[in-house]
């Protein structure tokens, strides 16, 4: 039996301990904002907060989740979107949107620990996240957008 | 931004969660702007639209409190089409766009052709949409003017109301809907289309409907499909193309918790088309369970013919025939007898190898068989191509094949082959469940429909100013055609017309042939397609030749294109992607008018290249748009490759979008750095060696360029492509300018594994 938390509730899961926290999320919760692009942690499309952290959701085992505190992409921006995913819709991000969650997720992460990143800090935690539709450039300046409003309070 | 329902979601819930799937027979009405009312006189009770208070045509219908529904009958994969084609039909009816809800169609014939590829939405659907827009909004102002007994011709409307203007009277849309309801659907000849200046969004455009989704997790693609009951099926399939399952041993797979059982699919009879491929599938509880048992599977292949497909020795193969006389697609002149009697030939060899699609949605579909019928809920760009090859493979009525379009995590063609709903339809019908297919990322990559292989071999024969006096392209691929007949060999004339019969220049010596070659795999459409790889032989030798004559890349690229003229097709095949030649001909004018303006905005003539940093230039038409890209590049002492800045000039005729046009361009230089760094699917022994994002590797956001500016042109030519014609300028123009960066040639794609860059 594994106890967790996702997005603020307490969970506990008594499947096999092997299954990856992603189709926890998806097949068992219904939280399909978290999104499967490799199963490897090559694309960053399954990324999701564990105690803050940004986390391949594609190949944490359930069992590397006991008492942690698992936030998806559905808690954030429930009170109002967060200023990421304001600065997401400012400069029309997305196209497909299927590595969007991902992105955001990350983003999000990077913006805790770095407030005003750097081009070169937005390459290191970013080059894991792929987007094939090519948003790239409108990834960075949305960050760095969003990181001009990051006096904002937000959780 | 309007707040508008995700309507495909809020239809896909219904079914998802047991509210009962809408399962509904569907006719055809040939007319779209007919009553929206079956022959037999009953009525559609099909979208949101079928059942408003007003709907006059099957594309609109309004409510009495003014809710207006326009019915998106593409599939949207990012390009926001499902915003850009409904409004064009909100902006002929004069609505208000925050009042607009959208509705997403099933796969219906009588919304016409719905295959979401080759760039055509708004080509193809523009005029449609005007004309459905302004019917509804003549049958209002007719409304509003019998309610004032006054002649309709003193109404006219404002922002969603009807006003007449002497007397400064008003009714809202909603409060016309149930009059206008009642009177006749007017011809075609009847309706007044705007004037330009009248457009409110046409030109200035909107963002997708569906952003904030896409920004929140609310969005749902194909792979957030549920039903109630449904089980979760990952199949293995012949690791050779074509192979059959010899023996099966599935007592291991059945072990795994989770699994239920495994289940048979046949193989395909040849020709593929879209039929399954054929294998096993693990039936499970969830999606990993089912991945699991699959890897336990025990399994032993006849691997059939293609056993012996080496991409190696296929490359040979294709560069030998490229070196042979083949058919001749056009000619101008002679210029074997040129070639022949001059003293200064320059010949080159280009290679693009097979390309994987790598949505970043794996394929995935959901399928229900019951009662005789399907209905499936599925990422496709192809919704009636759904309801035909499930038709064929379960024997049943393509009628009874109800095709729900979710959302699309990326599409670039690959999902207008729906193979993988039709395994989701052929499962459930075998359990008699609802069955959700699952690809792998390894799935997605080693069972493609790839973009053709292709060996190119130009040649010319130039003056004492470098310029050609005879010109020979002879190119040679695996046709698309082959998926659909195993004999076909030869590139089919509107692939073929994807910028290689087409050669632009005016030279009076112009020899264009292709060459034959059998497919081992399945060969399929992607993003830009053949235009890929003939833009980089054409725009990279042209380059070349500019290079060895010492002349400005520009001018000389200009002076091949020359004076602005029609090209002329004459006892040419030339399909012109489908489109009329009088309304969308091929006018060199353009095409150097966006070579002037790139080279402007990019500040070309300042430019100079040096060791470590050069610029390059391509100029291509595909898709019936015209675009010049300017690349700059950096490289390093290690090698390593970097683009600061692209820029890239598009002449699209009317643009409806610009803001998400230009995403669309910008997306294209990503997709196309991808292509250039890293792009190449290979086999040995019939066996696709690459299986993830580790060894299929897509350009990340440290690769691409850092810049990439957009300039679009005002122009009053109508509408013509723009998700694909970024892609193939793209990857001319950035091996050029790592020529110039360089001093050596990218002749063989990708460069990772091109012994010269990798």
């Amino acid at each position: 039996m594994v106890k967790l938390k996702v997005n603020g509730i307490d969970r506990s899961f008594d499947g096999d301990p092997h299954m990856p926290l992603l189709w926890y999320l998806r097949d068992v919760l219904g939280l399909t904002g978290t999104k499967f692009g490799c199963g490897m942690a090559l694309c960053g499309a399954c990324t999701v907060h564990k105690d803050g952290e940004a986390t391949r959701s594609c190949i944490t085992p359930m069992s590397a989740t006991a008492g942690n505190e698992i936030r998806t992409i559905e808690d954030v921006g429930t009170n109002g979107l967060h200023p990421v995913q304001k600065a997401w819709m400012e400069l029309n991000v997305p196209q497909c949107g299927y590595c969007q969650s991902g992105q955001i997720m990350q983003a999000v992460s990077l913006l805790k620990s770095k407030p005003h990143p750097t081009d070169q800090d937005i390459d290191e935690a970013m080059a894991g996240n792929i987007c094939r539709c090519g948003t790239y450039q409108r990834i960075r300046q949305a960050i760095k957008l969003a990181g001009g409003k990051s006096h904002e309070p937000h959780r | 931004m309007s707040h508008i329902d995700n309507v495909s979601r809020r239809r896909f819930l219904k079914g998802a969660f047991g509210a009962g799937a809408l399962v509904l027979t569907v006719r055809y009405i040939p007319p779209l702007l007919a009553q929206g009312k079956p022959a037999d006189g009953q009525t559609f009770d099909q979208t949101d639209v079928d059942r408003a208070t007003f709907h006059p045509n099957i594309f609109v219908g309004i409510q009495r409190d003014g809710t207006v529904y326009i019915v998106a009958h593409r599939s949207e994969m990012g390009t926001a089409i499902r915003t850009s084609l409904p409004l064009v039909l909100a902006d002929e009816l004069d609505a208000d766009w925050k009042r607009v809800k959208i509705d997403q169609a099933i796969g219906d014939k009588r919304y016409g052709e719905q295959n979401t590829d080759g760039s055509r939405s708004i080509r193809n659907f523009y005029d449609t949409m005007r004309q459905c827009g302004a019917a509804a909004r003549w049958m209002l102002i007719q409304a509003a003017a019998l309610q004032w007994s006054v002649p309709a011709a003193e109404c006219s409307t404002g922002l969603h109301t009807v006003v007449h203007k002497s007397t400064g009277r008003s009714l809202g849309y909603g409060e016309l809907a149930a009059s206008a309801a009642s009177l006749p659907v007017p011809t075609k000849e009847q309706i007044q289309l705007k004037k330009p200046a009248e457009w409110r969004y046409i030109g200035k455009g909107m963002l997708s409907v569906d952003l904030e989704n896409l920004c929140t997790g609310k969005a749902m693609y194909g792979m957030d499909a549920r039903l109630d009951g449904m089980v979760y099926a990952s199949i293995e399939r012949s690791p050779v193309f074509g192979g059959k399952v010899k023996t099966l041993d599935d007592q291991e797979a059945l072990k795994v918790a989770g699994v239920q059982q495994t289940v048979s699919i046949d193989p395909f009879k040849p020709p593929a088309a879209f039929q399954p491929l054929g294998g096993v599938a693990v039936i499970a509880d969830n999606t990993w369970a089912a991945f699991q048992g699959r890897k336990k599977l025990k399994i032993t292949w006849d691997n059939g013919p293609n056993e012996s497909y080496d991409s190696v020795a296929y490359k040979k193969e294709l560069s030998e025939t490229a070196h042979k006389s083949g058919k001749v697609i056009r000619n101008i002149g002679d210029s074997d007898k040129e070639l022949a009697a001059a003293k200064n030939v320059v010949e080159a060899d280009y290679y693009v190898p097979l390309l994987a699609h790598a949505a970043m949605e794996p394929v995935v579909a959901l399928a229900e068989f019951k009662d005789g019928k399907v209905t499936a809920w599925a990422p496709t760009q192809n919704p009636q191509a759904v309801q035909a090859i499930v038709s064929s493979e379960l024997g049943i009525p393509k009628e009874n094949v109800i095709c729900n379009v979710t959302l699309l995590g990326g599409g670039f063609g690959r999902k207008s082959k729906p193979d993988y709903v039709a395994e989701a339809a052929v499962l459930s019908k075998k359990l008699g469940r609802p069955v959700k297919v699952v690809w792998t990322r390894e799935d997605d990559i080693k069972f493609d429909y790839y973009n053709a292989v292709a060996a190119m071999y130009l040649k010319a024969a130039v003056d004492d100013k470098g310029k050609p006096t005879a010109w020979l392209q002879r190119s040679v691929f695996p046709p698309i055609t082959s998926i659909f007949d195993v004999t076909q060999v030869y590139g089919d004339p509107p692939h073929l017309a994807q910028g290689w019969t087409d050669l632009p220049y005016d030279l009076p010596n112009i020899r264009i042939e292709n060459g034959p070659a059998q497919a081992h795999v399945r060969i399929g459409w992607l993003r830009s397609v053949a235009n890929i790889y003939h833009a980089f032989g054409i725009q990279c030798f042209t380059d070349e030749l500019a290079h060895r004559a010492s002349r400005d890349p520009v001018e000389y690229l200009l002076d091949l294109i020359g004076t602005p003229r029609t090209l002329d097709f004459t006892n040419v095949q030339y399909p012109n992607y489908g489109a009329d030649y009088k309304t969308f001909p091929w006018e060199t004018g353009r095409l150097r008018k966006v070579v002037e303006m790139v080279a402007e905005k990019s500040g070309w003539a300042k430019k100079k290249s040096a060791k470590g940093h050069g610029f390059g230039i391509a100029a291509h038409r595909s898709f019936l748009t015209y675009v010049a890209t300017v690349v700059e590049v950096e490289v390093n002492h290690q090698g390593e490759i970097r683009i600061p800045r692209v820029d890239t000039a598009v002449d699209a005729g009317l643009v409806v979008n610009p803001e998400i046009t230009r995403a669309q361009f910008e997306g294209a230089v990503v997709f196309g750095t991808s292509i250039v760094r890293s792009g190449e699917i290979t086999a040995k022994s019939g066996v696709i060696q690459q299986s993830n994002f580790n060894d299929y590797p897509v350009a990340r956001i440290n690769e691409v360029p850092a810049q990439t500016n957009v300039y679009i042109t005002e122009s009053t030519a109508p509408p013509a492509g723009v998700g694909e014609p970024g892609v193939p300028p793209f990857v001319a123009a950035f091996c050029n300018a790592i020529f110039a960066a360089t001093g050596k040639r990218v002749r063989d794609l990708p460069l990772s594994s091109n012994s010269n860059f990798g």
